[in-house]
Parts: structure tokens; C-alpha cells; sequence
């Protein structure tokens, strides 16, 4: 298995061209939090100025996560991605107006998957449950936008390396729609090259 | 008697230690799987979700940033009695172990028509049962959106019988997992009525990983579900592998003769739960 490879955000749509689902990076650099109430209100902007996006997020990347408060001297205490498939309704929209990632975690629907490969954008996975770990590879929190939302607020997070998988690369391709399939293919050739049997 | 303090004081301290410390019997099943799982990518996941653990633990943060919303079921022994208002004091436990704790509020006013939230994590959803003695058990619960988004409720039909619980258990997991964080904790309740059979498949997910059903038949049924969730090589974070849950844990009982209410409700690898015995 290859060492993972890194990324530095702000990234173009031709350095993600590159990548592919299943690759493991470190990211590195600025992303922003958002979540459902945060989706909703950034689409409402960006309808609102004509298809431009706000906060100067043209180009930038999303992470789906709800930050706890920091603790142990950093800038949140636990921060993880949160299910991705909830923000599907709103992802075309963001992804044509300039949007190229997007951290998550979980399948998303065939029309996103499809969004992802039209505008050569790239799905990350991060793995969930796993959230006081990658709260180690954050280095700082800027607060943005939409204070009243509480932990849905826009938030720049810095991140260094910070450990995800390529989930949708932008030809469109699943790691999720391929990850179980290709376990058992793998272990049925496993077990056929063992003749005893699997040694589990 | 038992004072509403008591209780309430066993809920500040549950929730302070479930937020930030996985529960040991999920520490070692985790452990053990990733001596056993044979994908190289889903021992990396393991790795990170154990190497979470430890920092959580040592560094008093929480395992997940999603704390959750607050479970909480007092188990009350019939020859006890409660001295004031329970259910403001445990509300009161909550907000204060959430500030504290800098945990996250997660809770919304009114699922729909005020989406605002209540920015201290209240109010706790609570279930009061009486058992045979005295004293009181307090379990609390911190469950993630994600594993309970991942739940399903059917009121399927008798002809349906037992293939028809292993096909709904399996649908929902192989459907959903990916979104509950795996590996999982599947809770499964079959049989009461409607609104019990959710409790039975929460209830599930307090029995320790590793102890099966004291009903042999069930214990068997339990093995046999295990068994085809981790041959679907969804693996850990559903990345692919041979580890998609430490356990299934079923609770059945008695039900209508026209019915046979299923509940599968999702436990993710960070599943947070702690018991206290008071009085």
C-alpha cells in the first residue's frame, strides 16, 4: 500500500484531477464547516447574488462536521465529518458556483456522484467516530458566518494533515459503491489460493 | 426514598464519562477485530479509531464531536419512592454536564416548526420503569445522528417470520451502515407494539458486546445475523473489509397475533453508554 499523498488547500479542479476514489491523502489548509441549516442558508446567498458565492468560498472546500468547543489547548476539542448523503440536496447547486471538495463521511446519491464527475470535483471520506484524533490535525478556527447557528455556523478550519480517503474522484468514481464488492472478490481469491481454507 | 439529586448527579457524571471514554467492552472488541481483519485499509481504520480512544480518554475530549442526544433510563426498585421533580433535575444534570464538559449541543426546540437550538443539549428523553427491591439503576445514553438516522421501524406481517427480521436487519445495515460509522453495534427489537419495539432495540445496545442473549434460540439467531452483516465486506468507516459490526444484540417479547414489529436501531464504533447503581 502506498504512503498516503498530501494536499494543500486552496486547490484547482486540475490538481484534484489526479486523484482516485480509494487514495489516501493528508490534507493540509483551509476548509469550511458547514452543515444542513448552513447549506441551506449558502445556497439562499448564492441564488441571491446571482450565482456568486459568498464569504469568498469560490474555490474552497466544505467540511460537513459540527465542531465540539475547544478543550486541551485546541481549536475544538472534537471534530469529525458528519453524514454526507443529508447535504446531497443542496451540493449540485454549490459545486456549479465554485465549490471543488467536499469532507464527509457516507454514500452519497447517484445525481451528486454525477455532480462530483460534471464539474471535476472530489468527495473526501474521513472516518467517523474518529473525531478527537482529527481534532489533532486542526490548527486553527475562524469564525465566519451565521453566529446564531451554534455549532452549524461557518467556521474556517485549518487543517494539517488531516487523514481522508478519495470517496467520489472526478470521473465520478465510488470508493463506497466499490469498497464492499471488492473485499469479497479479494477474500474469495484469498481463500482460493489457501486450500485449507481462510487462516481466520 | 431517593433523593432527585441523586439521580441527577448520576447522570452529570454517566454523561462526562461516556462523552470522552469508549466503553471497554467496545475498546476490546475493537481490539480483537483488528487482530482479525485481514483488509489492510480496515486495520488502518481500526488503528484510528483505537489510537481515538486513547485520546479521548487522556486528553478528557470528546471520542465524537457529536454527543449526542441524551438517553436516560432510571430503573426504580417498587419499594423506593422520588422526592421532587426528576425530570427537571435531570435537565438541569444535562445542561450543566454539557457546559462543562464543553460538549456539543445538538438539540433542536421543535423538530417542526422551530428548528432554533436550545443551546444546553436539553431536553434529555427519558423512560422511568420499576423493577422487583430497591434502590435504582440510572443508564444514560449519548446517541449520535448518524447511528440513529440509520435506524429503521416495520411492522411486518407473521408470514414473514424470522427470514423476514434477518432480510430487514440486513437491508438496513447494508443500505445505512456507511452513515452510522461503522463498526457498528446493531440493536434489534422484535415484537411488543408500534412505539415499544424502538425501546427494545435501544435497550439492546446497553447488553455488553461479547455477552449473548440469555435465550439460546435468540443467542443463535444473534451469531447467525453477525455472521452475514461481517461476510458483506462493508468493513470499518465502509471502507471495505471484514469488520461491519462487534455485535448484534436482539430483544424480543410477546406481541399482537396479527404482528411482528421489527426495530433496528444503529450503534456506531464510538456507541457511549454508562449504568450507575443509586441508593
Amino acid at each position: 500500500m502506498p504512503e498516503p499523498s498530501t494536499l494543500t488547500f486552496p486547490v484547482t479542479r486540475e490538481q484534484l484531477a489526479s486523484l482516485r476514489a480509494g487514495d489516501e491523502v493528508l490534507l493540509s489548509g483551509p476548509v469550511y464547516t458547514a452543515r444542513d441549516a448552513t447549506h441551506a442558508r449558502l445556497v439562499a446567498e448564492t441564488d441571491a447574488h446571482g450565482g456568486v458565492l459568498p464569504y469568498g468560498l469560490e474555490g474552497q472546500t466544505l467540511f460537513y462536521a459540527g465542531p465540539t468547543p475547544p478543550a486541551a489547548g485546541r481549536p475544538a476539542g472534537s471534530v469529525g465529518p458528519t453524514t454526507a448523503k443529508r447535504m446531497d440536496a443542496w451540493t449540485p447547486a454549490l459545486l456549479s458556483a465554485g465549490i471543488v471538495a467536499a469532507i464527509g463521511k457516507g454514500v452519497r446519491s447517484e445525481s451528486v456522484r454525477e455532480a462530483f464527475a460534471a464539474t471535476g470535483s472530489v468527495y473526501f471520506a474521513a472516518v467517523g467516530g474518529s473525531a478527537a484524533l482529527l481534532a489533532t490535525r486542526v490548527s486553527a478556527s475562524t469564525f465566519v458566518a451565521y453566529p446564531d447557528l451554534g455549532t452549524e455556523a461557518l467556521v474556517r478550519l485549518d487543517l494539517m494533515d488531516f487523514p481522508v480517503v478519495v470517496a467520489i474522484d472526478s470521473c465520478g468514481d465510488d470508493l463506497y459503491a466499490q469498497a464492499a464488492s471488492e473485499w469479497r472478490h479479494a477474500l474469495a481469491g484469498l481463500e482460493s489460493a489457501t486450500p485449507e481454507g481462510s487462516s481466520r | 426514598m431517593i433523593e432527585v439529586a441523586a439521580i441527577a448527579d448520576a447522570v452529570r457524571r454517566a454523561i462526562s464519562l461516556a462523552a470522552v471514554e469508549l466503553r471497554p467492552d467496545a475498546l476490546s472488541a475493537m481490539e480483537t477485530a483488528l487482530g482479525a481483519e485481514r483488509a489492510p485499509r480496515a486495520k488502518r481504520v481500526l488503528e484510528q479509531l483505537i489510537d481515538n480512544a486513547r485520546i479521548a480518554r487522556t486528553d478528557r475530549v470528546p471520542l465524537c464531536q457529536d454527543t449526542g442526544t441524551v438517553w436516560v433510563w432510571l430503573e426504580l426498585g417498587e419499594r423506593e419512592c422520588l422526592s421532587g421533580d426528576i425530570y427537571a433535575a435531570v435537565d438541569a444534570a444535562v445542561a450543566e454536564a454539557y457546559r462543562d464538559g464543553a460538549l456539543r449541543m445538538s438539540v433542536v426546540r421543535d423538530a417542526l416548526t422551530d428548528r432554533a437550538n436550545t443551546t444546553d443539549n436539553t431536553p434529555a428523553f427519558m423512560d422511568i420503569t420499576l423493577r422487583p427491591g430497591s434502590g435504582a439503576t440510572v443508564h444514560v445514553m449519548l446517541k449520535g445522528g448518524g447511528s440513529d438516522n440509520s435506524s429503521v421501524l416495520e411492522m411486518l406481517e407473521p408470514a414473514a417470520g424470522i427470514q423476514g427480521v434477518r432480510e430487514l436487519v440486513l437491508r438496513t445495515v447494508s443500505a445505512k451502515a456507511t452513515g452510522a460509522c461503522p463498526p457498528l453495534v446493531v440493536g434489534v427489537g422484535v415484537g411488543a407494539t408500534f412505539d415499544k419495539v424502538a425501546l427494545l432495540a435501544k435497550k439492546a445496545l446497553l447488553r455488553p458486546i461479547g455477552e449473548p442473549s440469555a435465550d439460546s434460540a435468540v443467542a443463535a439467531f444473534e451469531r447467525e445475523l453477525m455472521d452475514a452483516i461481517n461476510a458483506s465486506g462493508i468493513g470499518p468507516a465502509g471502507m471495505g473489509g471484514d469488520t461491519t459490526a462487534l455485535a448484534v444484540n436482539v430483544l424480543s417479547a410477546p406481541c399482537h397475533i396479527a404482528s411482528l414489529p421489527v426495530a433496528v436501531n444503529m450503534g456506531c464504533c464510538a456507541v457511549r453508554s454508562v449504568s450507575i447503581d443509586v441508593g
